[in-house]
């Protein structure tokens, strides 16, 4: 039982990164781009939040410079997509390579500045990044440790999801956004300004994807830097996405459910069931065939795959 | 209107360039999938000169395979498989002998041609790497990761001239193709006992990155539980594989795990200090492995299991200079320097440090190394019988069993 608790704990902690990178990437898929540079951007985000905390010594500043450092890739990506219409999908490949590649050339740049070989954040921002202690709640017994004793991104995420939840399903503008990824032309005759939504989302997503990527050089990584840090999570987020059928809120559940397939091979004993590594690395991406394979069969409209995804809108051919 | 036209004339310039360069390819490639057939014969012929020749005047050339070569025309190719300032795990510590090869050498900066981030699954890319650091003049490339092997083996017969030396792995030609790897297993083994004694609660806890089919890490993780069992009998040992050498968050999540079940030291064979800071974390310690990683997480640390590569990479070169280079495989030990243990942090147990130096004196003698019998696997199999020991070919390729204290979680 006490292991179990431990399991699920640790499936939330592995799903908090990818709660970020997926609601990023709703808000980008919603106006109808598809992003593929979530890992990029997750790594630009990873940088400039380390960095930015490891010069500043605020955990705040940081934060805020990851969601810069995320919202600038983001703007590359919708520059190149949303004003020159460039293809979505080599774009975003390329944000990722480039975010990758522009992330670990920050790192060993200031490596080298470094005395020891290693770049480890100031206690002043790892105090903030310890498990959260309310008095009295987190002490109960199970309930203390399944819900109030997480690190601050935990419930930052959270809220982060519920609030763009909000902001998609029950807000005019919102509702605006949305429109604009089912029918940009429609959106357009409306009178909505397609092209500002359309950066404005994509910049918000990057940002918050941003966040993420601070979570992984932080929490992941304990504050100390190293190479490639997001190490490929940005890719599950996009597979998350359609598992969380384009919902903020769904995303919560589809991110801890995704991070508990990824520790479940650490915890499932091999006493009951001895399986290779290699098949607990392939349960997320074979859950998201199959509810691929499930939603398309009961052909409900309520998937959420905006119809113009993937699509450049071009004014001038309305 | 006009942005779709202009599209439509760059794709059409895409596709004419494109047909272009694929009618000029079947004839290169024709042209290419000859030469090597050829060159293999040329280098079988070679290295059969190069043998008899070493027969005929072995000794006038210092008893080596290839001619001396003057200090200032030596270039030294090093292939990597992520950028070396990473900053401590497997290429920062390859690169640090290197970097000690050329102090120890005199060399200058420009003889020491680097390709990094060589993907060591991309036959392609490590194929142009080499052929890169063959272009600039290299005389010995050494290759630092076990994917470059076959395309060590293959250059190695086309270019019977240049010295290919790659770490870990199994092939070697005899001649301009060799292996080299190092006893890490004793120095494991001594970390062992540090973590031994250090364990209240009887459960240590070990991030492998890959399963029972790799022997490197199979046998590491053997030798480790043997030290822990030479102090602490009691204790067991339990092994958690993320399935990937390099993953920042798996290797923190299995550490964790272990933790969860009740480790109370863990130790690693796998790339990021994720282990050992997980540990600091949940207050328990740790054994680091490849750098020092006391510097990365002090408040878990015990000690590290480290490379010295500087040894090798000197030796081999110093014998490229010198013509005395026998295409030998080398399998460096505790007495070459190659395999070292860091310093014990004051976390240790009191009474840690003579019990390590007692087992290293027992190791540096050479009247006894880790693999000696009686040993038995975690099914009660009888490996090796009081007295025999494991051959260097098995040691590096055959182990495929966990020592008895080993648990597979």
């Amino acid at each position: 039982m006490d292991m179990f608790i431990k399991f699920l704990v640790a499936a939330v902690l592995a799903g908090t990164p990818l709660l970020f990178g997926t609601v990023g990437e709703i808000l980008s898929e919603k106006v109808g781009h598809l992003n593929l540079g979530v890992e990029g951007m997750m790594s630009i985000g990873a940088c400039s939040g380390f960095m930015a905390g490891y010069f500043s010594d605020s955990f705040a500043f940081a934060l805020i410079a990851a969601a810069l450092g995320g919202a600038l890739g983001a703007l590359i990506y919708a520059f190149l997509t949303v004003t020159l219409m460039a293809n979505q999908n080599v774009t975003g490949l390329t944000l990722t390579i480039f975010g990758i590649g522009l992330s670990n050339f920050i790192g060993v740049y200031a490596l080298g500045f470094s005395e020891t070989g290693t770049l480890k954040l100031p206690d002043g921002i790892t105090a903030h990044m310890r498990n959260i202690h309310i008095p009295g709640l987190s002490d109960l017994p199970v309930v203390g440790e399944l819900l109030f004793s997480y690190n601050p991104f935990v419930y930052l995420g959270i809220l982060i999801a519920i609030i763009m939840g909000l902001y998609l399903g029950r807000t005019q503008t919102g509702l605006n956004v949305q429109s604009i990824g089912e029918n940009p032309a429609a959106a357009d005759a409306a009178g909505i300004r397609v092209i500002f939504w359309k950066y404005f989302n994509i910049l918000l997503g990057g940002a918050i994807c941003g966040i993420g990527g601070a979570y992984c050089s932080m929490i992941i990584n304990r504050g100390v830097w190293i190479s490639n840090n997001v190490g490929g999570l940005g890719w599950i987020a996009v597979a998350l996405v359609i598992f969380a059928g384009w919902k903020p809120v769904n995303a919560i559940g589809g991110s801890f459910v995704f991070g508990a397939l990824r520790v479940l091979k650490y915890y499932m004993p091999k006493s009951v069931i001895d399986l290779p590594v290699a098949f607990y690395d392939m349960l997320p991406f074979l859950i998201t065939a199959l509810v691929l394979v499930i939603s398309s069969m009961r052909k409900s409209r309520g998937i959420g795959l905006p119809a113009a995804l993937g699509l450049n809108y071009y004014r001038e051919e309305r | 209107m006009n942005k779709k036209i202009l599209a439509f004339l760059l794709a059409a310039v895409m596709m004419v360039s494109t047909a272009a360069c694929s009618s000029s390819e079947p004839a290169a490639s024709e042209a290419s999938s000859e030469a090597p057939a050829s060159s293999e014969a040329a280098s079988e012929e070679a290295s059969s000169e190069a043998a008899s020749s070493e027969a005929a005047d072995g000794e006038a050339a210092g008893g080596g395979l290839f001619a001396p070569v003057a200090k200032e025309d030596l270039k030294v190719g090093v292939i990597h498989i992520t950028d070396p300032a990473e900053g401590s795990g497997y290429t920062y510590t390859h690169d640090l002998g290197i970097v000690g090869m050329q102090e120890n050498l005199g060399l200058s900066d420009d003889q020491i041609i680097r390709k990094i981030n060589v993907d060591d699954t991309d036959a392609t890319a490590i194929e142009t790497a080499m052929l890169e650091c063959i272009e600039e003049g290299c005389q010995i490339i050494f290759a630092t990761s076990w994917g470059y092997m076959d395309t060590c083996e293959a250059l190695a017969a086309e270019y019977p001239e240049v010295i290919f030396s790659h770490g870990t792995g199994y092939k070697s030609n005899g001649t301009n193709f060799n292996n080299y790897f190092g006893r890490i297993y004793q120095s494991r083994y001594l970390s062992g006992i540090a973590a031994g004694l250090k364990t209240k609660t009887n459960k240590i806890g070990y991030v492998g990155a890959q399963n029972s089919d790799n022997a490197e890490v199979t046998g590491g993780c053997n030798a480790f539980a043997m030290g822990v069992a030479s102090v602490n009998p009691d204790a067991e040992v339990y092994i958690k594989v993320t399935g990937s050498w390099f993953s920042p968050e798996g290797e923190k999540q299995a550490a964790e795990a272990l933790i969860a079940e009740g480790c109370d030291v863990i130790g690693q064979h796998c790339d990021t200090a994720n282990p050992a800071l997980a540990a600091e974390e949940n207050g328990v310690w740790s054994v680091g492995y490849n750098s020092d990683m006391a510097l990365k997480a002090p408040k878990s640390v015990l000690t590290s299991t480290m490379w010295d590569w500087s040894v090798y990479y000197t030796k081999a070169t110093q014998s490229v200079i010198d013509g005395t280079w026998d295409g030998s495989n080398y399998f460096g030990d505790m007495n070459d320097g190659l395999v070292v243990l860091a310093p014990l942090t004051e976390l240790c147990e009191e009474g840690t440090a003579e019990k390590v130096e007692e087992a290293k004196a027992k190791i540096l003698s050479g009247e006894w190394d880790v693999f000696t019998g009686p040993i038995e696997d975690n099914e009660g199999n009888v490996i090796l019988a009081e007295g025999e020991t494991l051959s260097d070919a098995d040691i590096t390729g055959n182990i495929h069993w966990y020592y008895k204290n080993v648990v597979v979680k």
